[in-house]
Protein backbone atom coordinates (compact mmCIF):
# COMPACT_ATOMS: atom_id res chain seq x y z
CA UNK A 1 0.00 0.00 0.00
CA UNK A 2 1.21 3.35 -1.07
CA UNK A 3 2.14 6.17 2.28
CA UNK A 4 1.27 8.96 1.04
CA UNK A 5 3.69 11.27 2.68
CA UNK A 6 2.95 15.47 2.18
CA UNK A 7 5.46 16.44 5.07
CA UNK A 8 8.33 17.67 2.71
CA UNK A 9 5.78 19.60 0.30
CA UNK A 10 4.13 21.51 3.38
CA UNK A 11 7.93 22.14 4.66
CA UNK A 12 8.53 23.54 1.09
CA UNK A 13 5.28 25.04 0.55
CA UNK A 14 7.28 29.04 0.32
CA UNK A 15 8.57 27.16 -2.76
CA UNK A 16 5.62 27.11 -4.87
CA UNK A 17 4.24 30.39 -3.54
CA UNK A 18 7.31 32.12 -4.95
CA UNK A 19 6.16 30.18 -8.35
CA UNK A 20 2.76 31.07 -8.24
CA UNK A 21 3.79 34.95 -7.84
CA UNK A 22 5.75 34.01 -10.97
CA UNK A 23 2.83 32.49 -12.44
CA UNK A 24 0.53 35.59 -11.57
CA UNK A 25 3.09 38.37 -12.62
CA UNK A 26 4.10 36.43 -16.23
CA UNK A 27 -0.24 35.95 -16.56
CA UNK A 28 -0.93 39.54 -15.88
CA UNK A 29 1.93 40.80 -17.94
CA UNK A 30 1.16 38.63 -20.76
CA UNK A 31 -2.61 39.62 -21.25
CA UNK A 32 -2.27 43.19 -20.91
CA UNK A 33 0.64 42.61 -23.69
CA UNK A 34 -1.90 40.71 -25.49
CA UNK A 35 -4.38 42.73 -25.06
CA UNK A 36 -2.97 45.45 -27.03
CA UNK A 37 -1.89 43.07 -30.00
CA UNK A 38 -5.88 42.11 -29.92
CA UNK A 39 -6.47 45.79 -30.25
CA UNK A 40 -4.42 46.13 -32.94
CA UNK A 41 -5.12 43.04 -34.90
CA UNK A 42 -9.00 43.65 -34.37
CA UNK A 43 -8.43 47.36 -35.69
CA UNK A 44 -6.26 45.83 -38.75
CA UNK A 45 -8.79 43.42 -38.89
CA UNK A 46 -11.92 45.57 -39.28
CA UNK A 47 -11.17 48.74 -40.93
CA UNK A 48 -7.26 48.00 -42.29
CA UNK A 49 -6.17 47.85 -45.51
CA UNK A 50 -6.52 44.69 -47.17
CA UNK A 51 -3.05 42.95 -47.37
CA UNK A 52 -2.87 43.84 -43.83
CA UNK A 53 -6.21 42.17 -43.18
CA UNK A 54 -4.74 39.17 -44.77
CA UNK A 55 -1.30 39.22 -42.75
CA UNK A 56 -3.99 38.90 -39.86
CA UNK A 57 -5.76 36.36 -40.56
CA UNK A 58 -2.57 34.24 -41.59
CA UNK A 59 -1.47 34.96 -38.03
CA UNK A 60 -4.69 34.27 -36.18
CA UNK A 61 -4.96 30.58 -38.59
CA UNK A 62 -1.42 29.63 -37.47
CA UNK A 63 -1.38 30.52 -33.76
CA UNK A 64 -4.95 29.49 -33.33
CA UNK A 65 -3.90 26.08 -35.56
CA UNK A 66 -0.80 25.02 -33.69
CA UNK A 67 0.15 23.89 -30.25
CA UNK A 68 1.29 26.49 -27.92
CA UNK A 69 4.00 24.12 -26.48
CA UNK A 70 5.24 24.33 -30.16
CA UNK A 71 4.99 27.71 -31.18
CA UNK A 72 7.31 28.19 -27.46
CA UNK A 73 9.98 25.66 -28.96
CA UNK A 74 9.75 27.41 -32.35
CA UNK A 75 10.76 30.87 -29.88
CA UNK A 76 13.28 29.05 -28.26
CA UNK A 77 15.21 26.60 -30.18
CA UNK A 78 14.55 27.82 -33.62
CA UNK A 79 14.98 31.31 -33.57
CA UNK A 80 18.87 31.52 -32.39
CA UNK A 81 19.34 29.52 -35.88
CA UNK A 82 18.11 33.16 -37.06
CA UNK A 83 20.33 34.73 -34.54
CA UNK A 84 17.30 35.68 -32.10
CA UNK A 85 18.68 34.21 -29.12
CA UNK A 86 16.12 34.77 -25.46
CA UNK A 87 16.16 33.88 -22.02
CA UNK A 88 13.34 31.19 -20.94
CA UNK A 89 11.53 34.04 -19.23
CA UNK A 90 11.58 36.22 -22.12
CA UNK A 91 10.35 33.48 -24.78
CA UNK A 92 7.64 32.36 -22.50
CA UNK A 93 6.26 35.97 -21.98
CA UNK A 94 6.58 36.56 -25.82
CA UNK A 95 4.90 33.03 -26.29
CA UNK A 96 1.87 33.66 -24.31
CA UNK A 97 1.32 37.19 -25.30
CA UNK A 98 1.54 35.87 -29.36
CA UNK A 99 -1.01 32.96 -28.59
CA UNK A 100 -3.44 35.17 -26.40
CA UNK A 101 -3.32 37.96 -29.35
CA UNK A 102 -4.70 35.68 -31.81
CA UNK A 103 -7.40 34.39 -29.22
CA UNK A 104 -8.27 38.02 -28.34
CA UNK A 105 -8.36 39.41 -32.14
CA UNK A 106 -10.92 37.08 -32.80
CA UNK A 107 -12.96 37.83 -29.49
CA UNK A 108 -12.81 41.60 -29.86
CA UNK A 109 -13.78 41.37 -33.75
CA UNK A 110 -16.76 40.04 -32.74
CA UNK A 111 -17.20 42.54 -30.41
CA UNK A 112 -17.10 45.33 -32.54
CA UNK A 113 -19.02 43.31 -35.06
CA UNK A 114 -21.55 42.78 -32.66
CA UNK A 115 -22.65 46.82 -32.57
CA UNK A 116 -25.23 47.77 -34.96
CA UNK A 117 -25.33 50.82 -37.31
CA UNK A 118 -28.79 51.89 -36.49
CA UNK A 119 -27.88 51.66 -32.80
CA UNK A 120 -25.40 54.66 -33.48
CA UNK A 121 -27.67 56.18 -35.69
CA UNK A 122 -30.47 56.28 -33.05
CA UNK A 123 -28.19 57.37 -30.66
CA UNK A 124 -27.16 60.57 -33.16
CA UNK A 125 -30.77 61.48 -33.67
CA UNK A 126 -31.45 61.54 -30.03
CA UNK A 127 -28.62 64.24 -29.55
CA UNK A 128 -25.72 62.48 -28.40
CA UNK A 129 -22.40 64.38 -28.69
CA UNK A 130 -20.02 62.07 -30.90
CA UNK A 131 -17.88 61.15 -27.02
CA UNK A 132 -21.04 60.10 -25.55
CA UNK A 133 -21.88 58.01 -28.66
CA UNK A 134 -18.90 56.58 -28.40
CA UNK A 135 -18.27 55.99 -24.29
CA UNK A 136 -22.10 54.69 -23.94
CA UNK A 137 -22.95 53.04 -27.17
CA UNK A 138 -19.73 51.48 -29.09
CA UNK A 139 -16.96 51.21 -25.87
CA UNK A 140 -18.96 50.41 -23.02
CA UNK A 141 -21.61 47.52 -25.38
CA UNK A 142 -18.70 46.12 -26.99
CA UNK A 143 -16.84 45.86 -23.98
CA UNK A 144 -19.56 43.98 -22.30
CA UNK A 145 -20.03 41.96 -25.26
CA UNK A 146 -16.66 40.24 -24.99
CA UNK A 147 -15.77 40.51 -21.23
CA UNK A 148 -16.81 37.15 -20.73
CA UNK A 149 -15.14 35.78 -23.62
CA UNK A 150 -11.86 37.69 -22.65
CA UNK A 151 -11.55 36.59 -19.06
CA UNK A 152 -12.28 33.03 -19.83
CA UNK A 153 -9.39 33.67 -22.05
CA UNK A 154 -7.45 34.82 -19.33
CA UNK A 155 -7.60 31.73 -17.41
CA UNK A 156 -7.08 29.27 -20.32
CA UNK A 157 -3.24 31.93 -20.94
CA UNK A 158 -2.98 31.40 -16.99
CA UNK A 159 -3.46 27.01 -16.89
CA UNK A 160 -1.86 26.71 -20.30
CA UNK A 161 1.57 29.31 -19.16
CA UNK A 162 2.11 25.50 -16.84
CA UNK A 163 3.52 24.59 -20.36
CA UNK A 164 6.40 27.79 -20.19
CA UNK A 165 8.38 24.88 -17.54
CA UNK A 166 8.96 22.92 -20.60
CA UNK A 167 11.98 25.04 -21.74
CA UNK A 168 12.67 26.13 -17.71
CA UNK A 169 11.34 29.27 -17.74
CA UNK A 170 10.39 30.34 -13.85
CA UNK A 171 6.77 29.79 -12.84
CA UNK A 172 4.62 27.75 -10.65
CA UNK A 173 5.26 24.33 -12.65
CA UNK A 174 9.15 25.25 -12.93
CA UNK A 175 8.83 25.26 -8.82
CA UNK A 176 7.02 21.96 -8.45
CA UNK A 177 9.77 20.67 -10.84
CA UNK A 178 12.45 21.62 -8.51
CA UNK A 179 10.87 20.35 -5.90
CA UNK A 180 9.81 17.15 -6.59
CA UNK A 181 13.45 16.50 -7.88
CA UNK A 182 14.39 17.89 -4.10
CA UNK A 183 12.12 15.39 -2.36
CA UNK A 184 10.44 12.57 -4.96
CA UNK A 185 7.32 12.78 -3.68
CA UNK A 186 6.10 13.35 -7.13
CA UNK A 187 2.88 12.61 -6.73
CA UNK A 188 1.93 14.77 -3.61
CA UNK A 189 4.30 17.56 -5.00
CA UNK A 190 1.95 17.77 -8.53
CA UNK A 191 -1.63 17.60 -6.22
CA UNK A 192 -0.40 20.41 -3.90
CA UNK A 193 0.41 21.79 -7.27
CA UNK A 194 -2.72 21.46 -8.80
CA UNK A 195 -4.93 22.47 -6.20
CA UNK A 196 -3.02 25.74 -5.85
CA UNK A 197 -3.94 26.18 -9.85
CA UNK A 198 -7.25 25.71 -8.83
CA UNK A 199 -7.69 27.87 -6.26
CA UNK A 200 -6.31 30.41 -8.55
CA UNK A 201 -8.64 29.84 -10.91
CA UNK A 202 -11.54 29.98 -8.79
CA UNK A 203 -9.77 33.26 -7.45
CA UNK A 204 -9.21 34.99 -10.68
CA UNK A 205 -12.78 34.08 -12.20
CA UNK A 206 -14.46 35.14 -9.05
CA UNK A 207 -12.68 38.77 -9.20
CA UNK A 208 -13.58 38.89 -12.60
CA UNK A 209 -17.34 38.45 -12.15
CA UNK A 210 -17.23 40.91 -9.47
CA UNK A 211 -15.54 43.47 -11.69
CA UNK A 212 -18.06 42.65 -14.57
CA UNK A 213 -21.06 42.97 -12.20
CA UNK A 214 -19.62 46.49 -11.51
CA UNK A 215 -18.81 47.86 -14.49
CA UNK A 216 -21.26 46.01 -17.41
CA UNK A 217 -24.41 45.47 -15.43
CA UNK A 218 -27.20 47.36 -17.05
CA UNK A 219 -29.29 49.55 -15.01
CA UNK A 220 -32.20 47.78 -15.42
CA UNK A 221 -30.95 45.19 -13.37
CA UNK A 222 -30.90 46.51 -10.32
CA UNK B 1 28.47 12.35 -34.77
CA UNK B 2 25.92 15.08 -35.90
CA UNK B 3 23.00 13.24 -38.46
CA UNK B 4 22.13 15.08 -41.59
CA UNK B 5 18.27 16.23 -41.89
CA UNK B 6 17.15 14.13 -44.81
CA UNK B 7 14.76 11.89 -46.07
CA UNK B 8 14.95 9.50 -43.50
CA UNK B 9 14.34 12.30 -40.81
CA UNK B 10 11.31 14.11 -42.82
CA UNK B 11 9.52 10.41 -42.44
CA UNK B 12 10.13 9.46 -39.08
CA UNK B 13 8.81 12.90 -38.04
CA UNK B 14 5.94 12.20 -40.54
CA UNK B 15 5.19 8.82 -39.55
CA UNK B 16 4.91 9.99 -35.82
CA UNK B 17 1.89 11.83 -36.75
CA UNK B 18 -0.06 8.82 -36.45
CA UNK B 19 0.73 8.77 -32.72
CA UNK B 20 -0.71 12.31 -32.38
CA UNK B 21 -3.85 10.84 -34.57
CA UNK B 22 -4.48 7.83 -32.55
CA UNK B 23 -3.97 9.44 -29.45
CA UNK B 24 -6.30 12.05 -30.12
CA UNK B 25 -8.73 9.57 -31.13
CA UNK B 26 -8.52 7.59 -28.16
CA UNK B 27 -9.10 10.94 -26.17
CA UNK B 28 -11.56 11.85 -28.37
CA UNK B 29 -13.38 8.59 -28.03
CA UNK B 30 -12.75 7.92 -24.33
CA UNK B 31 -13.78 11.73 -23.86
CA UNK B 32 -17.37 11.44 -25.94
CA UNK B 33 -17.97 8.66 -24.01
CA UNK B 34 -17.26 10.40 -20.61
CA UNK B 35 -18.68 13.66 -21.53
CA UNK B 36 -22.18 12.58 -22.67
CA UNK B 37 -21.92 11.02 -18.94
CA UNK B 38 -21.15 14.38 -17.80
CA UNK B 39 -23.44 16.47 -19.51
CA UNK B 40 -26.27 13.60 -18.84
CA UNK B 41 -25.37 14.43 -15.07
CA UNK B 42 -25.14 17.98 -15.79
CA UNK B 43 -29.01 18.66 -16.67
CA UNK B 44 -30.38 15.60 -14.39
CA UNK B 45 -33.25 15.92 -12.19
CA UNK B 46 -30.89 14.12 -9.30
CA UNK B 47 -28.89 17.15 -7.65
CA UNK B 48 -26.31 14.85 -6.69
CA UNK B 49 -25.60 13.81 -10.07
CA UNK B 50 -25.34 17.83 -11.04
CA UNK B 51 -23.18 18.44 -8.14
CA UNK B 52 -20.60 15.60 -9.69
CA UNK B 53 -20.98 16.48 -13.14
CA UNK B 54 -20.33 20.75 -11.77
CA UNK B 55 -17.38 19.50 -9.66
CA UNK B 56 -15.66 17.57 -12.35
CA UNK B 57 -16.02 20.04 -14.56
CA UNK B 58 -14.51 22.63 -12.31
CA UNK B 59 -12.08 20.86 -11.65
CA UNK B 60 -10.82 19.61 -15.24
CA UNK B 61 -11.57 23.02 -16.39
CA UNK B 62 -9.95 24.67 -13.57
CA UNK B 63 -6.61 22.66 -13.69
CA UNK B 64 -3.43 22.61 -16.01
CA UNK B 65 -3.95 19.91 -18.65
CA UNK B 66 0.04 19.25 -17.98
CA UNK B 67 -0.82 18.83 -14.07
CA UNK B 68 -3.88 16.45 -14.88
CA UNK B 69 -0.93 14.78 -17.09
CA UNK B 70 1.22 14.31 -14.30
CA UNK B 71 -1.34 13.49 -11.76
CA UNK B 72 -1.92 10.35 -14.17
CA UNK B 73 1.18 9.64 -14.88
CA UNK B 74 2.64 9.45 -10.96
CA UNK B 75 -1.08 8.12 -9.41
CA UNK B 76 -1.13 4.76 -11.68
CA UNK B 77 1.60 3.73 -9.99
CA UNK B 78 0.32 4.25 -6.59
CA UNK B 79 -3.00 2.28 -7.80
CA UNK B 80 -0.66 0.04 -8.65
CA UNK B 81 -0.47 -0.13 -12.24
CA UNK B 82 3.25 0.39 -14.22
CA UNK B 83 4.13 3.43 -15.01
CA UNK B 84 3.05 4.12 -18.84
CA UNK B 85 3.55 7.18 -20.79
CA UNK B 86 0.82 5.86 -23.62
CA UNK B 87 -2.15 4.87 -20.54
CA UNK B 88 -1.09 7.97 -18.59
CA UNK B 89 -1.71 10.38 -21.58
CA UNK B 90 -4.61 8.38 -23.24
CA UNK B 91 -6.42 8.22 -19.79
CA UNK B 92 -5.79 12.12 -18.51
CA UNK B 93 -6.63 13.27 -22.25
CA UNK B 94 -10.00 11.36 -22.03
CA UNK B 95 -10.63 12.50 -18.66
CA UNK B 96 -9.69 16.37 -19.66
CA UNK B 97 -11.93 15.95 -23.04
CA UNK B 98 -15.20 14.30 -20.97
CA UNK B 99 -14.95 17.85 -18.61
CA UNK B 100 -15.25 19.75 -21.91
CA UNK B 101 -17.22 17.95 -24.11
CA UNK B 102 -19.33 17.73 -21.24
CA UNK B 103 -19.51 21.28 -20.81
CA UNK B 104 -20.23 22.27 -24.66
CA UNK B 105 -22.54 19.21 -24.89
CA UNK B 106 -24.63 20.06 -21.72
CA UNK B 107 -25.70 23.48 -23.52
CA UNK B 108 -26.31 22.08 -26.53
CA UNK B 109 -29.12 19.75 -24.43
CA UNK B 110 -30.28 23.24 -23.33
CA UNK B 111 -30.47 25.01 -26.15
CA UNK B 112 -33.28 22.31 -27.33
CA UNK B 113 -36.40 24.36 -26.71
CA UNK B 114 -37.94 22.93 -23.49
CA UNK B 115 -41.36 22.36 -25.36
CA UNK B 116 -39.70 19.28 -27.32
CA UNK B 117 -38.57 17.74 -23.41
CA UNK B 118 -42.54 18.86 -22.08
CA UNK B 119 -43.69 17.09 -25.64
CA UNK B 120 -42.10 13.76 -25.07
CA UNK B 121 -43.38 13.59 -21.11
CA UNK B 122 -46.89 14.38 -22.31
CA UNK B 123 -46.72 11.53 -24.37
CA UNK B 124 -45.37 9.69 -21.53
CA UNK B 125 -41.72 8.76 -23.09
CA UNK B 126 -39.47 6.94 -20.71
CA UNK B 127 -36.08 8.69 -20.04
CA UNK B 128 -34.21 6.63 -22.30
CA UNK B 129 -36.52 7.33 -25.66
CA UNK B 130 -37.15 11.22 -24.71
CA UNK B 131 -32.94 11.68 -24.60
CA UNK B 132 -32.27 9.33 -26.99
CA UNK B 133 -35.00 10.02 -29.71
CA UNK B 134 -36.18 13.34 -29.02
CA UNK B 135 -33.62 15.86 -27.13
CA UNK B 136 -29.98 14.19 -28.21
CA UNK B 137 -30.55 14.32 -31.94
CA UNK B 138 -31.66 17.77 -31.64
CA UNK B 139 -28.82 18.78 -29.13
CA UNK B 140 -26.18 16.93 -31.94
CA UNK B 141 -27.14 19.70 -34.51
CA UNK B 142 -26.08 22.58 -31.84
CA UNK B 143 -23.11 20.90 -30.92
CA UNK B 144 -21.76 19.73 -33.98
CA UNK B 145 -19.90 23.07 -34.58
CA UNK B 146 -18.24 23.50 -30.85
CA UNK B 147 -17.51 19.81 -30.95
CA UNK B 148 -15.24 20.09 -33.65
CA UNK B 149 -13.59 22.99 -32.67
CA UNK B 150 -12.75 21.09 -29.72
CA UNK B 151 -11.96 18.88 -31.45
CA UNK B 152 -8.76 20.70 -32.86
CA UNK B 153 -7.61 22.08 -29.56
CA UNK B 154 -7.78 18.39 -28.41
CA UNK B 155 -5.19 17.67 -31.01
CA UNK B 156 -3.73 20.54 -29.85
CA UNK B 157 -3.30 19.27 -26.67
CA UNK B 158 -1.76 15.68 -27.12
CA UNK B 159 1.78 17.40 -27.56
CA UNK B 160 1.89 17.89 -24.36
CA UNK B 161 2.10 14.08 -23.94
CA UNK B 162 5.44 14.45 -24.78
CA UNK B 163 6.51 15.79 -21.76
CA UNK B 164 5.89 12.79 -19.98
CA UNK B 165 7.74 11.36 -22.73
CA UNK B 166 5.41 9.75 -24.78
CA UNK B 167 6.37 9.93 -28.29
CA UNK B 168 4.39 11.93 -31.00
CA UNK B 169 5.03 14.22 -33.05
CA UNK B 170 6.43 17.28 -30.96
CA UNK B 171 8.92 14.77 -29.25
CA UNK B 172 9.76 13.16 -32.54
CA UNK B 173 10.78 16.52 -33.60
CA UNK B 174 12.38 17.09 -30.36
CA UNK B 175 14.16 14.32 -30.92
CA UNK B 176 15.45 14.62 -34.40
CA UNK B 177 16.08 18.71 -33.48
CA UNK B 178 18.93 17.33 -30.95
CA UNK B 179 20.34 15.00 -33.54
CA UNK B 180 20.77 17.14 -36.50
CA UNK B 181 20.99 20.68 -34.69
CA UNK B 182 18.39 21.77 -37.31
CA UNK B 183 15.97 23.29 -34.67
CA UNK B 184 14.45 25.78 -37.32
CA UNK B 185 13.43 23.41 -39.74
CA UNK B 186 12.40 20.66 -37.35
CA UNK B 187 10.33 22.83 -35.89
CA UNK B 188 9.07 24.44 -38.51
CA UNK B 189 8.00 21.11 -40.00
CA UNK B 190 6.55 19.91 -37.25
CA UNK B 191 4.44 23.35 -36.68
CA UNK B 192 2.72 22.63 -40.25
CA UNK B 193 1.95 18.78 -39.86
CA UNK B 194 -0.20 20.42 -36.99
CA UNK B 195 -1.23 22.93 -39.17
CA UNK B 196 -2.19 20.38 -41.76
CA UNK B 197 -4.21 18.57 -39.44
CA UNK B 198 -5.96 21.04 -37.44
CA UNK B 199 -6.77 24.04 -39.77
CA UNK B 200 -9.22 21.62 -42.02
CA UNK B 201 -11.25 21.03 -38.93
CA UNK B 202 -11.38 24.63 -37.93
CA UNK B 203 -12.88 25.72 -41.52
CA UNK B 204 -15.24 22.86 -40.81
CA UNK B 205 -16.15 23.40 -37.25
CA UNK B 206 -16.78 27.77 -38.98
CA UNK B 207 -18.73 26.06 -41.97
CA UNK B 208 -20.27 23.94 -40.02
CA UNK B 209 -21.32 27.14 -37.74
CA UNK B 210 -22.59 29.17 -40.27
CA UNK B 211 -24.76 26.80 -41.83
CA UNK B 212 -26.34 25.84 -38.42
CA UNK B 213 -27.02 30.26 -37.87
CA UNK B 214 -28.36 30.62 -41.46
CA UNK B 215 -31.10 27.20 -39.82
CA UNK B 216 -31.83 28.79 -36.71
CA UNK B 217 -32.71 32.24 -38.36
CA UNK B 218 -34.89 30.15 -40.49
Amino acid sequence: MYQFNFAPVFNALDMLLVGVWYTIQMSVAAMSLGLVVSLVGAALKTSGPRPLRFCVDIYVELIRNTPFLVQIFFIFFGLPALGIRLSPNTTALLALTINFGAYGTEIIRAGIKSISKGQIEAAQAIGLSWLQVLRYVVIKPALRAVYPALTSQFIFLMLGSSVVSAISATDLTAAANDLNSLTFASFEVYLVTTVIYLALSILFSTIFAGIGRLCFAYPVNR
Amino acid sequence: MIREFGADEVIYIVFALRWTIALSLIAFVGGAVGGLAIALMRVSRLGVARLFAVGFIRVFQGTPLLMQLFIVYFGLNIIGLPTNAWLAAAVALALHAAAFLGEIWRGSIQAVPSGQGEAADALAYGYVTRMKDVILPQAARIAAAPTTGFLVQLIKSTSLASIIGFTELTRAGQIISNATFKPFLVISLVAVLYFLLCWPLSLAARRLETRFDRIAAR
